[in-house]
């Protein structure tokens, strides 16, 4: 039960900064907070964008995906339930994956950093920690 | 199990607020341009006459004054300037001259100030026509088109960097107010307006490239022929 509460916790702070990115792309928000870094760089770059649709959207439904598995499987009737488990960890195993390409793309083709990219990809490697480890483990 | 929701809850609200504090906080920069607030006007920015298309010994010379989320100047841009630029600026026969003349369009100011960016790496043309081109999509949206600049400006061949360094200082502020100073002060009262060789065309007559044509043949000679 606990790694579930961690995944939808994880997940909720994922989805929070993916809605940030795509709220700045769609125009709702100008301007990024960024410090120093490279956000709007990232954002703007023909990277920021996958088959049409925002990079950060999908990010935005992958994290609602997970938060909704993980909060569905913390139900009292599904807490033994194997699927929670399974699903979470093949869906964050995906998410893993794009967030390794995204920062592939970041490090060696922009050569740029996008903090709240960094944030997510920080995020989503937890995410992907605690659900394997949870699919494994049971 | 309660307490987990709850803190759920707390993370959600403390996000929220944080991303409703960070887009006042982002886009204040742009409210105060398009608001108007009050902007320094430098002998330098008085002191730019607009970006030049076109030979410098062509006989006759437009002056435009327009707005690049006036859709009246998006039509003429899109439809007749490429005609008027392919025959008759690309000819050496006319040389455009584009002059900032912000109206009360909610991003007229932040478009302006766009432009200005863009010209400042020498992208100033492609720039304004791709804003143009997609000015129907950022000119009828409500919301902040900064990031649709960014593409835009991407897509122009702007470098980024300098592009935002150059719009978060807002340096061109100053020039995009000297010119539409410029244009009140040659009673200049809408957009597009065109001056050749000085004098002010009657807007409803010379809003096609042909009347352009006619103009210019007629202030060359050709017409006379």
């Amino acid at each position: 039960m606990r790694r579930r509460q961690a995944i939808a916790l994880l997940a909720l702070v994922g989805f929070c900064i993916a809605l940030y990115l795509w709220f700045y792309k769609i125009g709702i928000i100008g301007k990024l907070q960024c410090g120093s870094g490279s956000c709007e760089y990232v954002q703007t770059s023909r990277y920021g964008a996958l088959l049409g649709v925002p990079v950060a959207f999908y990010g935005v439904a992958g994290y609602a995906t997970i938060f909704a598995v993980a909060i569905a499987g913390l139900q009292p009737s599904r807490l033994t339930r194997r699927w929670p488990a399974t699903a979470l960890a093949l869906l964050s195993a995906v998410g893993f994956l794009f967030t390794l390409y995204l920062t592939g793309i970041e490090l060696f083709v922009l050569h740029a950093i996008c903090r709240w990219c960094v944030g997510s990809a920080v995020v989503m490697t937890a995410i992907a920690v605690v659900a394997v480890d949870g699919a494994v483990r049971k | 199990m309660n307490r987990f929701y709850l803190l759920l809850v707390l993370v959600a609200a403390v996000a929220g607020v944080l991303m409703w504090v960070g887009s006042r906080s982002g886009s204040g920069d742009v409210s105060a341009t398009s608001a108007g607030a009050p902007v320094v006007v430098t002998a330098a920015d008085s002191a730019f006459q607009g970006y030049v298309l076109g030979s410098a010994t062509a006989p006759v010379e437009v002056v435009e004054y327009a707005d690049l989320q006036c859709p009246h100047c998006g039509e003429f841009a899109n439809v007749q300037f490429p005609t008027i630029r392919e025959q008759l600026i690309n000819t050496g026969q006319l040389r455009w001259r584009f002059r900032d003349f912000p109206l009360n369009f909610p991003w007229s100011r932040l478009s302006a100030l766009a432009g200005q960016c863009a010209g400042e790496q020498g992208k100033f043309w492609e720039m304004e026509d791709v804003m143009f081109q997609r000015q129907s999509v950022w000119g009828s949206n409500p919301r902040n088109p900064t990031s649709a600049f960014r593409d835009l400006a991407r897509g122009a061949g702007v470098d980024l960097d300098k592009y935002n360094a150059c719009m978060d200082s807002q340096r061109y502020a100053g020039r995009v107010e000297a010119s539409h100073r410029e244009g009140v002060a040659r009673g200049v009262t809408g957009t597009p307006t065109f001056f050749v060789n000085g004098r002010q065309l009657d807007n409803t007559r010379y809003g096609n490239s042909d009347a352009f044509q006619h103009l210019v043949d007629s202030l060359t000679g050709k017409g006379r022929r």
